[in-house]
């Protein structure tokens, strides 16, 4: 018999042993995302109230809240995305449709997976040197720059990516109407890839919503409310470190509530991703 | 390789009168980077005509269709030398407009390609990058254009829906509209009907048959009986050369070189 009993017997046995194995290991992953996510829900629901979204920065002993912090961060965030989307659409598109296998090319794409997985604190001391030291001054600006800077190489490699998916039949068939490349480009395949390069997009703003590090060095943070991009501006990450290192329980409180709100935002923006990823594709 | 006829001619190139010749290759050699794919290719296209390019896989008939609206130029290192007279203009010359070029020498492609956007938008595509027509006008040619590709029967009530909601034979259609919305004088078909199925290519077929009165028109095809119902001419490649050349009804009953025989009779290809 060329298939012999035993030997059925003990791959099945491996085979019980190794899915075990895997179950076992994405339970203890599971388990941990689960314990962070319950302590997260209870402490930050407990610190919700309506003074975290009316309310700024309060001082020791007095009621406040997040509201500078809120509209700070998302004022930083939105500039930002807006130049790291300009930058990171026109580099990837660069890198797909005109780099090729170029020596330029080749160093552009190696230095961007680079910069890609470059620690933010480096992004925030480079920024620092740039744009606060020589002005004398923190600012939100300098903070969106820098939130930019990380959310540039993740545009910027989705979209190289998504533009080559698409068929070179696609672009020819474009050249061969009369089209210029660069109208191929903006009238087709840009169309052809938003679904893609939104998800870029969303996945670089979930990445840049909660870092800390890159704003301590450059939109420090402000006590009050403020609309000024050109001075220091608060935001949701650099108040929950300094609130939760204090020792007061009702600041502790507030941290939470920042936390569980940064949290709920980027998970609303990767359910928006998904849904796009998602898009059914005709072909 | 193959068993060759007795006393077959190498190489068969029927005498073409040269009035209503459309467009002209002369001593047609084409390179990708080192490779040289077309090795001396002379090949006349005529006016208001079907004519077939058939032969093994690789043997160059859609390296010679791309020479014929320089598609080859959009890649560094592919390169043609010789003559390509269109109308009496030199294709492969420096002083070629190739925007303008294209737009007399359409393209249609294997797969189906329609543009990410509506019906409407992708037969209107085309024409806008030439002419800036007031709504009703392009209204018109766009049905015009759905019409001779024998389309707009089945799209006229959903011109605003996404021409990526066709099916495959729809979208192929689709695209010959695109490319007629342009009126161009030559169309080029890149084995247009191979990634349809059967009923789908039939569509197509009697679409390029209508065609075929008002434009010159060069289809590259695997499917010899394809070749065969449309083509007035028809030209047999191998390895990069122009074996046989002829009417069309003359190379199918009476092939004169021994290749093309073969070819066509099924002992290779």
């Amino acid at each position: 018999m060329a298939v012999s009993a035993a030997r059925v017997a003990s791959r099945r046995i491996v085979n019980l042993v190794f899915v075990g194995f895997c179950g076992l290991v994405t339970l203890v992953a599971l388990t941990a995302l689960a314990l962070i996510l319950w302590s997260l829900v209870t402490q930050g629901l407990a610190g919700m109230n309506l003074n975290v979204f009316t309310k700024s920065t309060p001082a020791a002993g007095t009621p406040g809240g997040l509201i500078n912090a809120i509209v700070g961060s998302i004022m930083m965030s939105a500039l930002a995305m807006v130049i790291a989307l300009f930058i990171g659409v026109l580099a990837g598109t660069w890198l797909a449709e005109y780099a090729g296998d170029s020596r330029y090319g080749t160093v552009v794409r190696y230095l961007n997976d680079v910069l890609l997985s470059a620690p933010s604190i480096l992004i925030g001391l480079f920024v620092y040197e740039i744009l606060v030291a020589p002005f004398r001054g923190f600012s939100g600006i300098a903070g969106a720059v820098a939130l930019s800077l990380l959310a540039a190489p993740v545009i910027t490699r989705t979209t190289e990516d998504v533009l080559k998916l698409q068929p070179i039949a696609l672009r020819e068939s474009g050249v061969a109407l009369g089209a210029p490349v660069w109208t191929v480009i903006r009238r087709i395949l840009w169309r052809a890839s938003t679904g893609g390069i939104l998800t870029g997009a969303l996945l670089a703003f979930a990445r840049i919503s909660g870092e800390t590090a890159p704003l301590l060095f450059t939109a420090l943070n402000n006590q009050f409310f403020s609309w000024n991009m050109t001075r220091p501006m608060a935001n949701l990450p650099v108040v929950i470190f300094q609130d939760a290192l204090t020792p007061y329980p009702d600041l502790n409180r507030l941290a939470w509530a920042g936390a569980l709100l940064i949290a709920a935002a980027v998970l609303a923006v990767t359910l928006v991703a998904r849904a796009f990823h998602k898009e059914p594709r005709h072909s | 390789m193959t068993m060759l006829a007795p006393d077959a001619a190498d190489i068969s190139l029927a005498p073409i009168d040269k009035a209503d010749v459309k467009i002209d290759v002369e001593d047609l050699n084409f390179y990708y980077g080192k490779t040289h794919a077309l090795n001396g290719v002379s090949i006349p296209f005529k006016q208001n005509a079907v004519t077939a390019l058939i032969g093994p896989s690789g043997c160059g008939k859609s390296t010679l269709l791309r020479t014929l609206n320089r598609m080859y130029a959009l890649y560094p290192g592919h390169k043609a030398t010789g003559r390509i007279m269109f109308d009496g203009e030199d294709i492969l010359g420096p002083s070629v407009n190739l925007a303008m070029l294209r737009a007399r020498i359409g393209m249609v492609f294997q797969k189906p390609t329609p543009f990410p956007m509506s019906i409407h938008d992708n037969v209107a595509f085309g024409v806008r990058l030439y002419e800036n027509l007031p709504r009703t006008e392009m209204s018109d040619r766009v049905e015009e254009s759905l019409r001779r590709a024998a389309l707009w029967d089945e799209v006229k009530d959903k011109l605003h829906a996404s021409g990526l909601g066709l099916s495959g034979g729809q979208q192929q259609r689709l695209c010959v509209a695109r490319c007629i919305a342009v009126k161009p004088e030559v169309l080029l078909l890149d084995e247009p009907t191979s990634a349809l199925d059967p009923i789908s290519s039939a569509k197509l077929e009697e679409t390029v048959t209508r065609l075929a009165a008002d434009y010159t028109i060069v289809i590259v095809t695997h499917n010899l009986g394809q070749a065969a119902r449309l083509s007035n001419y028809t030209g047999f490649m191998y390895l990069g050369e122009l074996v046989e050349f002829g009417e069309t009804g003359g190379m199918f009953t009476k092939p004169v070189t021994g290749r093309a025989s073969d070819y066509i009779t099924g002992r290779f290809g």
